[in-house]
């Protein structure tokens, strides 16, 4: 079979759609600042507030209930930071309530500040997750008392594409009294998001995971909610988020909702039944696999599966090889010791995380690149397992 | 395409890994050794011929469940030890693994440090089973916490993966994070091993 490159790390990151390009390559010219009242800014004021309509449209908010931040990252810091304003400075204090739940499979933007939170004495809840990767709903229930500030569930997962249940989540929270976030990062632009049916009070957005370009991400804050800035400084974003607007990466993102918009429904169908094969194919060709992730509320495009007796980082490498990309929850890979948490969490031994691999496809993914794998990924589990320690055929 | 992520003789290695054990000749061997476990991410297991005249190794095998670099320096290793005498062999260090690869990541220390420890258990099975048990130097992997069930060799893995101060190795390992009475004993092994290794 000729070599080829495929992309199948789209979690990761995706490519950037060859309109958002274009809008970028467009908005290159737009440098004024948009706070100048001259016509320069005002050219970007105006580019900034047409990408915020369309946010806002694609996740049926308002306007002003986006606003633009660097990364989801940072939306995410920004959101759990409510949790220690001491209301000296703005209004939102959460009334004493500064509990933080959470789950054990959050991205580590989220675990790694909850951490912090704990550290500095928030009562903080880890959620745990089934085999599939979902969360009790009535643990979150208990979790929820009147300690507790703000509940913050994840809508899909990175490694293995589970979908929770986010508008009964974000109800269990509000009845708790507790307000809610959500970090869609992963779901918007892959599945509808609608903020006001699921009714949270915050969600957060990233452009480089929907084709739009790195660096810049949205804040999701439902009008008349708690808000406290991360950044302070400068009157911008209405005084929620200092520092002069990145409007290039806006006009980006703009762009990539508004292609999104158009072009989400049919090809996650595509994707979904790409994948599909893909499994079927996996499933047939190599004994001993294990696929994760929920078998019904999952991301269309992502596949999380096991070998066992073969590690991450070798299959992942050898693939690499072969000019395909994917990305795996081996600890070899992750610059740490520890396995994927999210992989662990799940129950599943800890050898299987190892050799886990995560298979992320997007929109410039074709059947050919399905069978392109599907050529090279048996062969490779093979000659990994031959050398292994910890695979005996039957 | 950019720099691969290892140099070019693990990428070698890696590619085409030599001497990998084929299923139907284990029993040919003379001398076996394990190392590693599973959980951990690596296991490596070295399989030696021996000239029983000369105490040489005439055939070293393997098998490693592993990453790239696992893979690589176990290859590299039966390759260096064939022709060496058991006492040549015994005497080769992560050090020895590492300078033959042109280095690895430092994260990826501990992986080579593996196949050292396996051939020298494999040295020894064949000294065990040959009546020469006088010969046999490896000692078990002795306790330091016994709360969290942590050994000097985890220690000397940790230092390896560069670990420096008490707390990292705690972060690392949950080093006496139980009854906490170990603590002075713990930094004492860690502080051999950084001098042992890194010579600070």
């Amino acid at each position: 079979m000729e070599h080829r490159t495929v992309y199948f790390d789209n979690n990761a990151t995706t490519p950037l759609h060859p309109g958002v390009k274009e809008a970028l390559i467009e908005g290159l010219e737009i440098f004024g600042n948009p706070s100048s009242m001259h016509g320069f800014g005002r050219e970007a004021r105006e580019k900034i507030e047409e990408a915020r309509e369309k946010v806002a449209s694609f996740i049926g908010a308002e306007a002003d209930e986006i606003l633009f931040v660097g990364s989801g990252s940072e939306a995410n810091n920004t959101v759990l930071s409510l949790l220690h304003c001491d209301s000296t400075r703005c209004f939102c204090a959460l009334s004493g309530r500064s509990g933080l739940v959470t789950t054990v499979i959050e991205h580590p933007c989220v675990l790694n500040t909850a951490r912090d939170l704990g550290r500095k004495n928030h009562a903080v809840t880890y959620l745990s997750v089934d085999k599939y990767g979902r969360i009790d709903l009535e643990e979150l229930r208990r979790a929820v008392t009147d300690k507790v500030g703000m509940v913050s569930i994840m809508m899909a997962n990175n490694e293995i594409g589970t979908i929770q249940d986010i508008k009964a989540a974000a109800r269990i929270a509000h009845e708790g009294g507790a307000l809610f976030h959500t970090d869609a990062v992963q779901a918007v632009g892959k599945i509808p998001v609608d903020v006001r049916d699921l009714d949270v009070d915050f969600l957060t957005i990233s452009a480089h995971k929907l084709y739009g370009p790195k660096g810049i991400g949205a804040l999701y804050v439902k009008k008349g909610s708690p808000y406290c800035p991360l950044i302070l400084g400068g009157h911008q974003e209405n005084g929620r988020r200092a520092g002069t607007e990145n409007s290039l990466g806006i006009i980006g993102l703009g762009k990539a909702v508004e292609l999104r918009a158009l072009e989400m429904e049919e090809e996650e169908k595509r994707l979904l039944e790409l994948k599909n094969i893909l499994k079927d194919g996996i499933a047939k060709a190599i004994p001993d696999t294990l696929f994760m992730g929920h078998p019904e509320h999952c991301l269309p495009g992502t596949l999380s599966v096991s070998f066992v007796g073969a590690e991450g980082e070798a299959i992942l490498l050898y693939l690499d090889l072969a000019g395909i990309a994917v990305s795996t929850g081996s600890a070899c890979a992750s610059g740490s010791l520890d396995p994927s948490h999210v992989i662990m969490a799940t129950g599943v031994p800890v050898e299987n995380a190892h050799g886990s691999v995560r298979i992320s496809l997007g929109r410039e993914n074709t059947l050919d690149d399905v069978q392109y794998m599907l050529h090279h990924l048996p062969p490779i589990i093979d000659r990994i397992r031959t050398m292994s320690t910890a695979y005996r055929r039957r | 395409m950019a720099k691969w992520t290892y140099s070019d003789k693990v990428k070698d290695h890696f590619m085409n890994p030599r001497n990998i054990l084929r299923e139907d000749n284990e029993a040919d061997f003379h001398g076996i050794g394990l190392t590693g476990n599973i959980k951990c991410g690596d296991e490596m297991m070295v399989y030696i011929k021996v000239n029983p005249d000369k105490l040489t190794i005439t055939d070293c095998k393997w098998r490693t469940y592993g990453c790239a670099s696992a893979i690589a320096s176990t290859s590299i290793l039966s390759e260096m030890v064939i022709g060496m005498t058991l006492d040549q062999a015994y005497a080769i260090t992560a050090k020895d693994i590492l300078k033959e690869l042109d280095g690895l990541p430092d994260n990826k220390v501990h992986c080579s440090v593996l196949g050292d420890k396996a051939l020298r258990a494999a040295i020894d099975d064949y000294y065990g089973k040959n009546g020469m048990e006088d010969r046999i130097r490896t000692k078990g992997a002795k306790i330091v916490c016994e709360c969290m069930q942590v050994t000097d060799e985890d220690i000397e893995h940790a230092v390896l993966d560069g670990v420096r101060s008490f707390s990292e190795l705690q972060d690392m390992t949950k080093i006496g994070t139980g009854c906490g009475e170990c603590h002075e004993n713990a930094q004492s092994v860690m502080s051999e091993y950084i001098q042992k290794h890194f010579g600070l």
